[in-house]
């Protein structure tokens, strides 16, 4: 009986199919990263419970979109890439006191570099922005307007942390991503509570 | 002179012998690293608005998508709105973040994030009706999906 040797198995073609299956990963492999304007809702009061706050006129920075999309702020026709400006000139201002907490008394902004314009908000943790649109903007253009008014909060508060920590806020945060220490988190902390992002949207214009 | 000239002339063929096991690295690093795409878009893929100042979401587990576009059929106008597989109607976003919830643990819930997936020509008034429902049942960490770039211009 005629036996034969067992022939070892030719592996040369291993490689094609190897290839052939990391073609096809490759072309279905997504690695979209989710990432966008991240944003807090405010909490919804009790309907029985009033609690209207009263604010002065020139602590508010009126944002208005209509439905062609175009821009008014403070009753001034102004474009999306003044927005970041304005509303930097205007949350920055600093021209009067902080709301003063139980006994201690209101103080001026230290670290502000505005104006000091009286006619306009008095101090950061007082600046409220106000974005009011028409149903029929487009998201487009309602998201372009969040992103500038996130990225005028973002040059601040990246402003102040260069000055006090010699870092940027935006580097502080991805420090924090990697070790989060306490000592990182009282200074972002510090940062936000300086300049904390207070927006609000009125119901929108039929 | 002669006893310099033995070499061998040519080059020697390279071994490809380690060739397959370089590629099946690949291979396992692009099988472990893909995410096949979990819901099928029944609405016209949305184009997403363009922002410089993005964050990228974390714990992608707690996060519950939205999809609002157009529909595929040019016919039908107006917003609409997709979550899981399902065209649903703005009433129903309660109940679907309701069962995103049930399927979380307790001390997940608050970590919960709402991602907004959005056309750029959406309409704002659908975009507030969606943020109103979300704050009646205290879900209110959202993020406004958009591409990273500086070309706002797109936009609009």
């Amino acid at each position: 009986m005629a036996r034969r040797e067992n022939s070892e198995i030719n592996a040369g073609s291993m490689a094609d199919i190897a290839f052939l299956l990391l073609i096809f990963f490759l072309v279905t492999t997504t690695m979209d990263v989710d990432s966008g304007i991240s944003r807090k809702l405010p909490e919804k009061t009790p309907p029985d419970q009033k609690n209207d706050v009263i604010v002065k006129e020139k602590n508010v920075l009126d944002i208005t979109v209509n439905r062609n999309n175009q821009l008014l702020v403070e009753n001034e026709f102004v474009q999306v890439t003044d927005i970041k400006r304005l509303t930097m000139n205007f949350v920055d201002n600093g021209g009067g006191l902080s709301a003063a907490k139980g006994d201690v008394p209101g103080e001026p902004c230290d670290y502000c570099n505005g104006a000091k314009d009286p006619t306009s908000s008095d101090h950061p943790t007082k600046a409220i922005v106000s974005l009011q649109s028409d149903r029929g903007t487009t998201y487009g253009m309602y998201i372009s307007v969040q992103n500038e008014i996130e990225g005028a909060y973002n040059e601040l508060r990246n402003k102040l942390a260069l000055k006090k920590y010699k870092r940027s806020y935006n580097d502080l945060l991805d420090d924090f991503k990697e070790n989060g220490t306490a000592s990182l988190r009282t200074k972002i902390d510090f940062l936000k509570d300086s300049y904390p992002q207070i927006i609000t949207e009125p119901e929108p214009i039929k | 002179m002669s006893k310099f000239k033995k070499k061998k002339k040519g080059l020697p063929a390279i071994s490809t012998a380690s060739l397959p096991d370089i590629v099946f690295m690949l291979l396992f690093f692009f099988m472990v690293s893909t995410t096949m795409r979990e819901t099928d878009l029944l609405l016209k893929k949305p184009v997403l608005p363009t922002a410089s100042e993005v964050k990228k979401l974390e714990l992608k587990s707690l996060v519950s998508t939205i999809y609002i576009g157009k529909s595929k059929d040019p016919r039908i106008s107006g917003d609409k709105i997709q979550v899981n597989d399902k065209i649903i109607d703005i009433k129903d976003i309660t109940s679907f973040i309701f069962v995103e919830r049930s399927v979380r643990s307790e001390d997940e819930v608050k970590l919960m994030t709402t991602s907004i997936k959005a056309d750029k020509d959406a309409s704002v008034g659908t975009i507030l009706d969606i943020k109103e429902q979300l704050r009646d049942i205290n879900a209110l960490k959202i993020s406004f999906s958009t591409t990273k770039g500086t070309d706002l211009k797109s936009n609009y």
